[in-house]
């Protein structure tokens, strides 16, 4: 009997270790599932995230690129957005699994993706001189360029309400002290001056990083400092983005529910007038245009206004970028590099606009905007047209705490004061300066 | 079967019995399965955590930078208070956990109209995802457009309190959730702690004529200790590392307001800050490992006595 058992148990584990093979097996093939197309094209993936407005554009992409090129087709794959996003391009790349091109962020998180290491150079490919100046910037590290740009420039600074404002007889503010003044007579109107959404802690950090282009007005190299550990935001002038957060928030001129709302409440309340002014990226048009018929026309966009009328400007955000990573390799190579040829012309752009409406300009040289846009996209184009524009800080440094929206959650809501939060953010940007190993850390 | 054979056979000789009876029934090489999985799945993780904790990992490469991540680590100005959360909401849960698992269980012992129906509904919040118990509560306890303040305001004409936006009440809130969740697993452990207690001694002590809350003091308390150092090593253990329920309801906030120290190591892992937030997983395991081992051990020494 005790035989009979023996080679029963061994039976068993022999079962056991051959599922054990059988299921490392079929996850092993289920990452490299590259299908080759029919004999003589080259099918190539590009991996986007899953956010609505970047499928729809990218899905655009691939048919205007597929119907008028042959010899390479593309195709389009998702992943996951924000933080979550970011690990899973991360991962993808440290273990050889990317995709034959990727979209991904420029400036700052770009950085992160070690892009000496694991994305292929363009500098010296002939379509980058189509590429603007300040896209090139935002996607070099080392002395090399990465990527070609996805989608438009978006602002950071106030939408607003035309109808409360032409209703309380309020002009566009160029100051600070006229941005309060106006708050005075909104509030005094039974308006909610200032839309804040913590629910969406992203939302909390418009004032600080909308503010840059006062910070670099006032100090030219301010970035160039900081990157190299020398100037902080506890100093002026950066301080004083946090000083506005504090003072709208003590003046109570934020939204009651502002500690819960979301993003899209945000808008909403600004569509309906309830609020008369939203600190937000331009990227959110398309979402409220969608919210009432007249949505289009009722809200425009100002600069964060500064100190100084006579240096009013826009913080620009760079839009991301499409790279290729050493991974991709020899037909495949020449394919990706080939759709990118086409994709930094006119011909991309034109793709992109039939797609989804732009909220902004597109990076890359002949590109037009079609007519009839919103009035807050026509807005910001005036501070682009006029010249009045310098990109986030996270697109001239590499350095972006990730701590940030919380810390703007905390100074809005009035948990810690503009100097503790100022305080406590120069930490938090230390650990990713030393994760990037930028000397002087 | 050859079990019995071996007892009655002088201790001397009994480990030796012992080690040939496994010898002949379970031969070392059928632990090779189970083992390779927890050697590839559990054991090697974990060596290599402890490596990557001294590292500053990027993913695509580690470079070794000593204890500096500790160091890091424990300069962290959030750290003080998230540890001082994690303490206030393992301790909060598991003795809310014991107290109302305990009364429940007493209350759900006793002869009840549809006790099986009330015992399934005790225990239905155990079955459902934490994350759907997060974001369904953030809906329902919104300050402005939840249920739960819109009954406030009705009865009190005032506005509700802001639970989960509050930054002294957020905290309480999540455990407040967290309790609701998880009591029906302690009430389970309870009855079937109360259940196991001989009915000798409920007879004993009604012929001695003792009072309902005699009986419950005397002989329900002291005999289901088993149960109740059960139930305070799982609330408190699951206390401690706590992350799914403060994620979908607070992310921490507002602010830091509600972050633990799972909360911190995740945020530091979501920054890519892969080395840091490994150290911070090593700092979590040893804390928890210093509370629970030596509470275990005594909890154990108690039911030993008993």
């Amino acid at each position: 009997m005790t035989l009979n058992r023996r080679s029963h148990l061994a039976l068993m584990a022999g079962i056991a270790a051959g599922a054990l093979a059988l299921s490392a097996c079929s996850a092993g093939s289920l990452g490299s599932s590259s299908s080759s197309g029919s004999a003589g094209s080259v099918t190539i993936t590009m991996l986007v995230d899953n956010g609505d407005a970047t499928v729809k554009t990218a899905n655009g992409i691939a048919e205007a690129y597929n119907a008028t090129n042959s010899g390479v087709t593309l195709k389009i794959e998702t992943r996951a957005q924000g933080t979550d996003g970011d690990n899973a391009v991360k991962t993808k790349l440290a273990t050889g699994d990317m995709s034959d091109l990727f979209a991904y962020n420029s400036g700052s998180l770009m950085q992160a993706l070690d892009p000496g290491k694991n994305l292929v150079p363009l500098t010296s490919e002939p379509y980058m001189g189509n590429v603007s100046a300040s896209f090139k910037t935002a996607v070099t590290s080392g002395s090399e360029q990465y990527g070609v740009p996805l989608g438009q420039a978006t602002g950071g600074g106030i939408l607003y309400n035309k109808k409360v404002f032409a209703q309380l007889g309020l002009s566009v503010p160029k100051t600070w002290a006229d941005f309060m003044a106006n708050n005075a007579k909104i509030k005094a109107a039974g308006i909610d001056p200032v839309i804040q959404t913590y629910g969406d802690t992203w939302t909390s950090q418009l004032f600080v990083l909308a503010d840059y282009y006062n910070v670099q007005a006032s100090q030219s190299d301010w970035a160039t400092q900081y990157t190299a550990n020398k100037a902080k935001y506890v100093d002026q002038p950066a301080i004083k983005g946090f000083q506005r957060l504090e003072d709208v928030f003590k003046a109570g001129y934020l939204n009651k529910d502002f500690a819960s709302a979301k993003n899209a409440q945000g808008l909403q309340a600004l569509v309906k007038g309830t609020g008369a002014q939203y600190p937000m990226l331009t990227f959110t048009v398309s979402a409220y245009v969608s919210m009432s018929a007249t949505a289009k026309d009722d809200i425009g966009f100002f600069a964060q206004p500064g100190d100084d009328a006579s240096k009013n400007g826009l913080t620009a955000w760079t839009p991301g970028g499409i790279y290729i990573p050493t991974t991709t390799k020899g037909a495949k190579l020449d394919a990706a590099k080939k759709f990118l040829a086409w994709f930094a012309t006119p011909a991309g752009c034109d793709a992109q606009t039939k797609a989804v409406t732009p909220t902004g300009p597109y990076m890359i040289k002949g590109c037009t905007l079609p007519s009839s846009l919103p009035v807050a996209v026509t807005d910001m184009q005036k501070y682009f047209d006029a010249g009045n524009v310098a990109p986030a800080l996270e697109f001239v440094s590499a350095i972006k705490g990730p701590n940030l929206e919380k810390i703007t959650v905390e100074v809005g809501s009035g948990i810690t004061s503009a100097a503790d939060g100022a305080k406590r953010y120069d930490e938090d940007v230390k650990k990713q300066a030393q994760q990037l190993g930028l000397p002087g850390w | 079967m050859s079990t019995t054979s071996t007892r009655p056979k002088a201790p001397t000789r009994a480990s030796r019995a012992t080690a040939r009876h496994v010898d002949r029934s379970y031969p070392l090489w059928f632990y090779v399965p189970g083992g390779l999985v927890y050697l590839i799945l559990f054991i090697v993780p974990t060596i290599m955590s402890f490596y990557f904790a001294f590292t500053r990992w990027t993913l695509f490469k580690a470079t070794f930078i000593g204890f500096d991540n500790f160091v890091l680590f424990f300069n962290e100005p959030g750290l003080i208070g998230s540890l001082r959360n994690t303490l206030v909401y393992g301790v909060l849960t598991s003795v809310s956990k014991v107290v109302l698992g305990m009364l429940l269980a007493v209350v759900l012992s006793s002869p009840l109209i549809a006790r099986g129906y009330l015992r399934s509904v005790t225990f239905f919040p155990v079955l459902v995802s934490s994350v759907g118990v997060g974001l369904t509560f953030q809906v329902l306890l919104d300050p402005f457009h939840g249920p739960v303040n819109a009954v406030w305001s009705a009865i009190t004409g005032a506005d509700g309190p802001r639970w989960l936006t509050d930054p002294k009440l957020a905290l309480y809130s999540v455990v407040g959730i967290d309790v609701w969740k998880g009591v029906g697993l302690a009430t389970l452990i309870y009855i079937a702690g109360i259940a196991a207690i001989p009915n000798e001694y409920f007879e004993a002590a009604r012929v001695d004529g003792a009072s309902s809350w005699q009986i419950f003091r005397n002989v329900i308390l002291p005999l289901s200790f088993p149960a109740t150092s059960t139930v305070i090593i799982l609330s408190l253990i699951g206390g401690l590392r706590s992350f799914d329920l403060i994620w979908s309801t607070t992310q921490g906030g507002p602010g830091f307001a509600s972050d633990v120290i799972a909360s911190v190591i995740y945020k530091q892992y979501q920054a890519g800050f892969y080395g840091l937030s490994t150290a911070g997983n090593v700092v979590l395991f040893l804390v928890v490992t210093a509370i629970v081992y030596p509470l275990s051990r005594w909890l154990n020494s108690r039911e030993a006595v008993l």
